[in-house]
């Protein structure tokens, strides 16, 4: 990887107009460049999923005859696996957005004395290994009966998306002006209505933000798949992946086409959702 | 704790039991509005029960249970019995005496820095590039995002391939300029520094943005100012950019810390702890001794030791942050 010159040299302005051109198409080009670099194990993925041979070593360095039984033994292997990834990351969606947009909300406009307190435990919860957690909820849930369960499962990924999703909203709540919901409020509005009918259309961007990154940690999440299983009843496409790794290594197209398989949504989302992961990306650290 | 100054305080919220201003009713009404308030307030405690009851559960219980269970001998058994015995300090006497404790540390710290540093001065180097604004900078840079958002799982998968020594693309590159094909994953001595280097790649988009985000808000006219004084190129890096953006470089290399301390799908999908234990860290430690050796009591104490480390930079990287806010 490269290393670029960190500062604009600050030259005269005129002198800088003069050369813009040929110069912003030239920085267009490097950017390219930097971009191809880092995305290349993106696009080796890809080809390597479409190699006919299942090896890498023939692999061409562009699959001139894409074959597609990779994809056709990864359906056949995890197909069910990924159904599970989604319902359990639709699951995370619904449970993380029911618990933290009410309590954003309330961090961000109701004037409680212990606010700070639970900002600290809400930023410290982000640092808290997951493999800490997995360790208690292993026996917790194996006296509650939730492992090897969807539910048990979503609950456990919703460790990586509530504390984030409280704050991305937060961050957007706190700039709803209280007059807005004063004035439903003088209508005859509960709280609650008010919060439903008011702040939850406003704040559907940010609500997006935050369920679309809910999403991607519940389909990313590996450690608690492999951790809060045990038995193949229910088994998350990461999981899934990680026993290819262990018994498939010789057979890579099928591997990888199960990791593009996985990359969809990331991918999917960063296309069509851009804006929605950006403001996500920024957001949810130096808040 | 004392060092919670966090943005809150500057809330818009208006204050309990402040008097409401436009129509205040007559006495008989306002008496209601009062009732209705008290009311009010257990629906405000109500908004945030939910979440406060998840945290407890899902952050403080684990936390709490961990110290428990690191006090005890709990094995495969304890499922079975219910029973776990105490047994005092001994699981931590096991964890520092037994020969993998050393090396996991080291190399804990080792993949921390290499990690860090590897990822922050890409990084670096990749915001100030985008900072100058050019057609397609904005898309360019949002795509950078992609290795950040792919499952970490899939991330091992790919560079598993890549770093393959006999089929792998990255040694039949070295090849065609007559290098040696390297042992990436299979030899005890390169096998740490190629899951640094994977870890470094998936770190990269996380640190363009947040750097890319502080190089933004230093105002121009400091560098106009700056070039009117002869500082340009380099010299305006040290005396203008370094010194405005470093609130943002703390935040940056604590929270990195943090989330690198705990990094546990990148190794086990690439090297398993292995070989010979050459990437064995203390968050592997923990997960194969709860998880494949079935000794919670042993695993609990590798995390609490992890858990007190990371509490260490947390606790630097809210100072940090709290500095950063009252600038």
């Amino acid at each position: 990887m490269a290393i670029v010159p960190v500062v604009l040299p600050h030259a005269a302005a005129s002198r800088r107009r003069q050369k813009q051109n040929t110069r912003s198409a030239g920085y267009t080009a490097l950017g390219i460049v930097f971009l191809a670099i880092m995305l290349f194990p993106v696009y080796w993925m890809i080809n390597a999923s479409l190699q006919p041979s299942g090896n890498t070593l023939t692999a061409d360095i562009f699959p001139f005859n894409p074959s597609f039984a990779g994809y056709e033994k990864a359906i056949a292997d995890q197909g069910g696996n990924l159904v599970t990834s989604l319902i359990i990351s639709l699951g995370t969606v619904v449970l993380s957005l029911l618990i933290a947009a009410p309590a954003a909300y309330a961090l961000a406009q109701f004037r409680f004395r212990w606010i700070n307190v639970a900002l600290l435990a809400i930023i410290i919860s982000q640092m808290i290994p997951g493999i800490v957690i997995a360790n208690a909820l292993y026996a917790a849930y194996n006296d509650l009966g939730l492992l090897n369960s969807i539910p048990g499962l979503i609950l456990a990924d919703a460790s990586h998306a509530i504390p984030f999703a409280i704050l991305i909203l937060r961050a957007f709540m706190i700039g709803i002006p209280p007059s807005i919901v004063e004035a439903a409020r003088v209508d005859g509005a509960g709280l609650v209505r008010a919060f439903v009918s008011i702040v939850v259309p406003i704040s559907r961007n940010s609500l997006i933000t935050a369920g679309l990154f809910a999403f991607l940690f519940s389909w990313s999440d590996f450690l608690f798949a492999l951790t809060l299983t045990t038995t193949d009843e229910v088994r998350p496409v990461t999981l899934g992946i990680y026993q290819y790794l262990g018994t498939q290594v010789s057979n890579w197209s099928a591997v990888m086409a199960t990791a593009v398989l996985s990359s969809v949504p990331a991918i999917v989302l960063l296309i069509l959702a851009q804006k929605y992961i950006a403001a996500g990306a920024t957001g949810g650290a130096v808040k | 704790m004392s060092l919670t100054r966090l943005p809150s305080e500057s809330a818009p919220a208006e204050r309990e039991g402040a008097p409401r201003r436009s129509t205040l009713p007559p006495s008989e009404k306002r008496r209601r509005l009062r009732r209705q308030f008290s009311k009010e307030n257990i629906t405000k405690v109500l908004f945030v029960v939910p979440a406060a009851l998840y945290i407890v559960l899902f952050f403080g219980y684990p936390i709490v249970k961990n110290v428990v269970m690191s006090l005890q001998d709990y094995t495969t058994k304890t499922f079975f019995t219910g029973e776990a015995p105490w047994v005092g300090l001994d699981n931590y006497i096991t964890v520092v005496s037994s020969n993998l404790f050393w090396p996991s540390l080291t190399n804990t710290a080792l993949f921390t820095i290499g990690s860090i540093i590897g990822q922050f001065v890409i990084g670096l180097a990749l915001a100030a590039f985008f900072k100058r604004r050019f057609p397609l900078s904005n898309f360019l840079r949002s795509m950078l995002l992609l290795p950040w958002l792919l499952p970490l799982i899939v991330a091992s998968a790919t560079w598993r391939s890549i770093l393959d020594q006999d089929s792998g693309i990255l040694n039949r590159f070295l090849g065609t300029f007559g290098l040696d094909s390297v042992p990436w994953l299979t030899s005890p001595s390169v096998a740490l520094t190629a899951v640094i280097l994977v870890n470094i790649w998936v770190g990269i988009p996380f640190n363009v943005t947040i750097l890319y985000g502080g190089l933004q808000d230093i105002p121009d006219e400091l560098y106009e100012a700056g070039a009117l004084d002869g500082a340009t190129g380099w010299k305006a890096f040290w005396h203008i950019t370094w010194p405005n953006l470093r609130p943002v470089v703390s935040v940056v290399l604590l929270l990195g810390v943090v989330y690198t301390l705990k990094v546990l799908d990148i190794i086990l999908g690439l090297t398993n702890g292995g070989p010979a234990n050459a990437t064995q860290t203390l968050a592997i430690r923990s997960y194969q001794e709860s998880f494949v050796n079935f000794e919670f009591g042993v695993g609990a104490a590798f995390s609490n030791i992890l858990i007190l480390i990371s509490l260490l930079f947390a606790i630097i990287y809210l100072r940090a942050n709290r500095r950063q806010v009252d600038e």
